[in-house]
């Protein structure tokens, strides 16, 4: 029971988008549209994964002074991993996150789950937090790529129910601001109101 | 006019956080007051402008001819970190009265991801050094300029009465996306 706790508290109650404000930077920047906000959902649950498992088995060898640049290395090789990856297998999103992927390692995401919880836990635990917590990053972000390519350009996940062009300042940045804003005051109104 | 293009490009029309999200971080935490986001806007010039300097010597004459260029991200962070901690070691023995202003912000600025994210935009531009600096600097101070404008917002919004669902992060995001809607007007500018 406890395991499902581990990786149910990532999606709703710790959602790292909505509840916890994290990893704002990519939220804003790559949801243009639901598959963009899925991409990039999906690569940063693979380093969340593979970091927190290294983390977890070498927590032991890692000196205390020295723990935040050792976290912050393997971060970095994980994300150099996914980013040759993506290069390789899906070029063309890897074109539109651009730089978006390298800044996989500055996500305070990670490196919060690295501290605040691989660094505590052993590798089985972590990696199910790691599932949890980036599920919820991944569901949220598509939530906000569907809402902005809705309202943008009239269509979802690249199917088009309007013909002609949408309201194009939701694709744009304003939108990203103004979507995130309200949904995450939806989420508020919801979670006050199931209290 | 090549570098006054840069630097209107970098300010206005391509401003690193309300048009590229570079930073949201420090955009939404420490805009309380202006006072506090005019000591952050200055730190980030200073680091990003002393950065931006290391990472085009490191990427020129160490990445590239050993042809290590996948190291980019790993090299950089860390570089960026180490030169953040030296910066404040620097300042705190030479300047104190630099180090009291900018001292806070300064282990902040690690985890802005605008340092980084401008450090890795100037290798894909293939700037040279002159213009690299131009660039960060430049992006800087949009950054600063950016977050003292939305200080001085929310410094009047605290007195306004926000429903409470919109209370706190919603309500500056909403704040924030019309101003980006007013930094689109500079589209075209250069």
């Amino acid at each position: 029971m406890k395991k499902w706790d581990i990786l149910l508290k990532g999606i709703v109650r710790e959602n790292p988008t909505f509840v916890l404000v994290l990893g704002m930077c990519p939220t804003l920047g790559t949801t243009t549209s639901a598959i963009n906000g899925a991409g990039m959902g999906i690569a940063t649950m693979f380093v969340l994964i593979l970091s927190n498992i290294v983390i977890a088995l070498i927590k032991n060898l890692i000196p205390d002074k020295v723990r935040i640049p050792a976290f912050i290395v393997v971060i970095a090789s994980f994300v150099t991993i996914i980013q040759l990856l993506m290069q390789a297998y899906v070029p063309s999103l890897y074109e539109t996150l651009g730089v978006f992927i390298p800044l996989i390692v500055v996500n305070c995401i990670i490196l919060g789950r690295a501290e605040a919880f691989a660094s505590k836990h052993n590798a089985f635990d972590s990696a199910l937090d790691g599932l949890g917590i980036g599920l919820g990053f991944t569901l949220s972000l598509t939530l906000i790529g569907a809402v902005r390519e809705m309202l943008g350009s009239g269509s979802v996940f690249g199917y088009k129910f309007i013909t002609g062009d949408g309201m194009i300042a939701f694709v744009l940045a304003p939108g990203a601001f103004l979507v995130l804003g309200y949904l995450m005051a939806l989420f508020n109104k919801l979670k006050t109101r199931m209290r | 006019m090549e570098y006054f293009a840069i630097i209107i490009g970098a300010i206005f029309v391509n401003n690193v956080v309300l048009s590229q999200f570079l930073g949201i971080c420090p955009f939404l935490g420490v805009s309380n007051k202006v006072n506090t986001s005019l000591g952050m806007g200055a730190a980030v010039v200073f680091v990003m402008g002393i950065s931006s300097i290391v990472v085009y010597l490191l990427q020129y004459y160490v990445l590239v001819p050993l042809g290590i260029e996948y190291m980019q991200t790993i090299a950089f962070i860390l570089v960026i970190a180490a030169l953040v901690q030296m910066v404040e070691i620097i300042l705190k023995k030479i300047s104190p009265a630099l180090y009291q202003a900018l001292g806070i912000f300064l282990p902040l600025i690690t985890t802005n991801c605008a340092v980084l994210g401008v450090a890795i935009l100037l290798v894909q531009k293939e700037y040279s050094l002159l213009e690299s600096f131009t660039y960060a600097v430049s992006t800087a101070v949009g950054f600063a300029l950016a977050l003292t404008v939305f200080a001085g917002i929310r410094e009047r919004l605290e007195l306004n009465d926000v429903p409470q669902a919109m209370r706190g992060v919603p309500v500056a995001l909403v704040t924030a996306g019309i101003l980006a809607m007013a930094f689109m007007g500079f589209a075209g500018l250069v």
